[in-house]
């Protein structure tokens, strides 16, 4: 099993204004996996993709990644985690936007410690790979927005992570852009890239293996009660 | 590094605007700074070098009646002698003294002409084979005063540039002849400072330091000395020292061997251009120490912009710092990347502000004749310190940019 998230809890604030994100959330996810979650807003979908990226510690439960237990981690521990083990994918792409697509796709190796020439040998072919080996010194601002959700996954999938997490990456797109991005999921999970997808459109969760639900913080196999528009 | 420090330069280009106000604060601390170091500096040499010559490093001493100077055209005091032999050879003795000669000296308004042009106010000095040496002069056409000049009493004389032109109005004075005191004697030579310097005259004080000089000296073998003026007249000094700094203490021995046997109101003393020279410079520099403390502020002021501007520019900057958090960038790369930014910013205000302060310094010069001395110590000083601004005051913003929650960061768009 590569991940594994065990009765985890997540709230904010505290006394009368608690707000509970996650409760109880379980998960198991094998290698090469491709899941897509679905909920409402306001359901606790990115606090969960915060959890899963190790961006976020939970309240308790227990979170195993590829072996190793996340929650006893301190603050370097967890940023190697997210350097090495995970490649995140944005709503809104998150490009710098004074840096050109191959710096931006760069940037990880730099905090990898790995040279410039081989950064730049590497940044190039994984932007050849997303179909974008002609826009190598285009700033983000050059490019559309389907083009920049594929800087961004080239930039996710750099230092090779055993897993992607995408928050709703279709979010911002126009359905075109978005089938390019749905395209290029299913062949990096081809590949045997394990694939979490958060995402409000039926349409877009399809392309998953399997599909799970979160509904006030509760996620569960199977379509929810209260989700009659999603 | 390397790396941060490219990412840096970057980053200040895309915000030229941002960047040079950030950096102004800096860039005229520097250049205040560095515009006072090199008036203060080269205003410092002008003064030295005007009331000690050009490295010449003489020490003159001349007998004085109280506070002062003996004019010996009033008669020669009782109980003062020639310089003996004893005490020439003393004198000869003293450590740094590179040569010692004895010399008369008259400031004589009304003895020497040329037909009918009068060197009024020049002097007349009594020399021998060891003074152009000794006072750091140079044959400039001719010779100087030879053994046989003294051994014979020849009535020859040497110019200097000034009574040169005073008597002979750019007419070559060789061989022609002057009067002294109704004597003829033939011009054999002219002579110059070794370094030629142009004294700066800004004050009544200055002039009258300079004055002197200006009316020209006529040079004579000292044997004549009794034909025109008096027998056994006492004799100044003069001693070349081998450094500048040793002219206190040479200045300082000859005193005590000369004042052995005199008693009563007359003593020699050493014409102490040192101390006179570090009074006024110390007096420029009080001045100047007060603009350095404004200057300071203005460095301060100029930090505290560099934090500002750097806190401010978070806010528009978070996503990039939670992008790079939550991708993996530790919180050190973080701190130091923003911390070289810092002192990229504040190191490139320091350079820009040294260049700045030397214009400024040229420009002061020629507007009130000030000379500039360009301190690279200070330079180097200068940017260092702007470096060490950047890290004091740039800590604080990059800590806190190191201990941003990308989750926040990222939400918040
Ligand atoms: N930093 C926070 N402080 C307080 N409440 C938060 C915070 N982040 C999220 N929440 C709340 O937690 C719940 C889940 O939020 P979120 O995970 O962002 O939902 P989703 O991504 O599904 O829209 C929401 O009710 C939201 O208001
Ligand atoms: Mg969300």
């Amino acid at each position: 099993m590569l991940l594994e998230l065990k009765d985890i809890c997540r709230n904010y604030g505290t006394g009368q204004a608690v707000v509970v994100a996650l409760k109880n959330a379980c998960l198991q996810v094998n290698e090469g996996d491709y899941i897509a979650i679905m909920g409402p807003s306001g359901s606790g979908k990115t606090t969960l993709m915060n959890v899963l990226g190790c961006l976020d510690k939970a309240d308790s439960g227990t979170y195993i990644l590829d072996g190793i237990d996340i929650s006893a981690m301190n603050d370097n521990e967890l940023s190697d985690v997210r350097l090495h083990k995970i490649g995140f994918v944005f709503q809104t792409f998150q490009l710098l936007a004074g840096e050109t697509a191959l710096d931006n796709v760069a940037l990880p190796l730099i905090y990898a410690g790995v040279k410039k020439e081989e950064r730049e040998k590497r940044a190039a072919e994984a932007l050849e790979k997303v179909g974008l080996g002609e826009r190598l010194s285009f700033y983000p601002s050059q490019l559309s927005g389907g083009q920049k959700q594929r800087v961004a996954i080239a930039r996710a999938m750099i230092n090779n992570p055993r897993i992607l997490l995408a928050d709703e990456p279709t979010g911002a797109l126009d359905q075109a852009s978005g089938r390019q991005v749905m395209e290029l999921f299913r062949k990096l999970n081809e590949e045997g890239t394990t694939v979490i997808m958060i995402t409000h459109d039926a349409n877009v969760a399809k392309n998953a293996e399997k599909v799970m639900y979160i509904v006030d913080g509760e996620l569960s196999d199977h379509f929810g009660g209260d989700v009659h528009e999603q | 590094m390397i790396e941060n420090i490219r990412l840096s330069f970057r980053g200040i280009l895309s915000h030229k605007m941002r960047s040079f106000l950030t950096m102004l604060g800096i860039i005229i601390g520097i250049a205040a700074i560095i515009a006072i170091v090199s008036t203060i500096q080269g205003t410092n040499e002008q003064i030295q070098k005007n009331l000690i010559g050009s490295g010449v490093n003489n020490v003159r001493i001349s007998l004085n009646q109280g506070d002062w100077e003996y004019d010996y055209s009033s008669g020669i005091p009782d109980g003062i002698v020639p310089v003996t032999d004893e005490q020439l050879a003393d004198l000869r003795k003293i450590r740094h003294a590179e040569n010692v000669s004895l010399y008369h000296q008259r400031q004589d308004y009304d003895g020497v002409y040329h037909a009918a042009t009068s060197l009024s106010g020049g002097y007349v000095m009594g020399i021998d084979t060891s003074y152009l040496d000794a006072a750091g002069l140079q044959i400039r056409s001719g010779r100087g005063i030879s053994s046989e000049d003294l051994l014979h009493f020849r009535k020859v004389c040497l110019l200097d540039t000034d009574s040169s032109n005073s008597l002979f109005q750019g007419e070559d004075p060789l061989n022609q002849t002057i009067e002294i005191r109704g004597e003829p004697f033939v011009i054999v030579g002219t002579v110059g400072d070794k370094e030629s310097f142009q004294p700066l005259i800004k004050t009544m004080t200055d002039y009258y330091t300079y004055s002197g000089e200006k009316s020209g000296k006529v040079y004579i073998p000292s044997t004549c000395w009794p034909v025109l003026y008096q027998y056994d007249e006492p004799e100044y000094v003069v001693i070349r020292a081998d450094k500048t700094e040793n002219m206190t203490a040479i200045g300082k021995d000859a005193e005590s061997i000369l004042n052995q046997n005199i008693s009563g109101d007359y003593t020699y003393k050493a014409q102490n251009l040192m101390e006179q020279a570090k009074q006024i410079q110390q007096l420029s520099q009080s001045t100047n120490t007060m603009l350095i403390w404004i200057a300071a502020i203005s460095l301060l002021v100029g930090g505290i912009g560099v934090m500002n501007i750097m806190l401010v520019s978070f806010t528009e900057r978070t996503s990039e710092i939670g992008l790079k958090k939550a991708i993996g960038a530790p919180k050190k790369a973080i701190l130091i990347q923003f911390l070289t930014e810092a002192v990229v910013l504040t190191s490139l205000g320091g350079i820009l502000g040294v260049i700045t302060g030397i214009i400024l310094a040229y420009l002061i010069s020629n507007l009130n004749g000030t000379p500039v001395a360009i301190s690279v110590p200070a330079s180097v000083f200068a940017v260092a310190f702007s470096m060490a601004i950047g890290i004091v005051f740039g800590i604080l913003p990059s800590y806190k940019a190191a201990n941003l929650d990308p989750i926040e960061a990222l939400r918040r768009e």
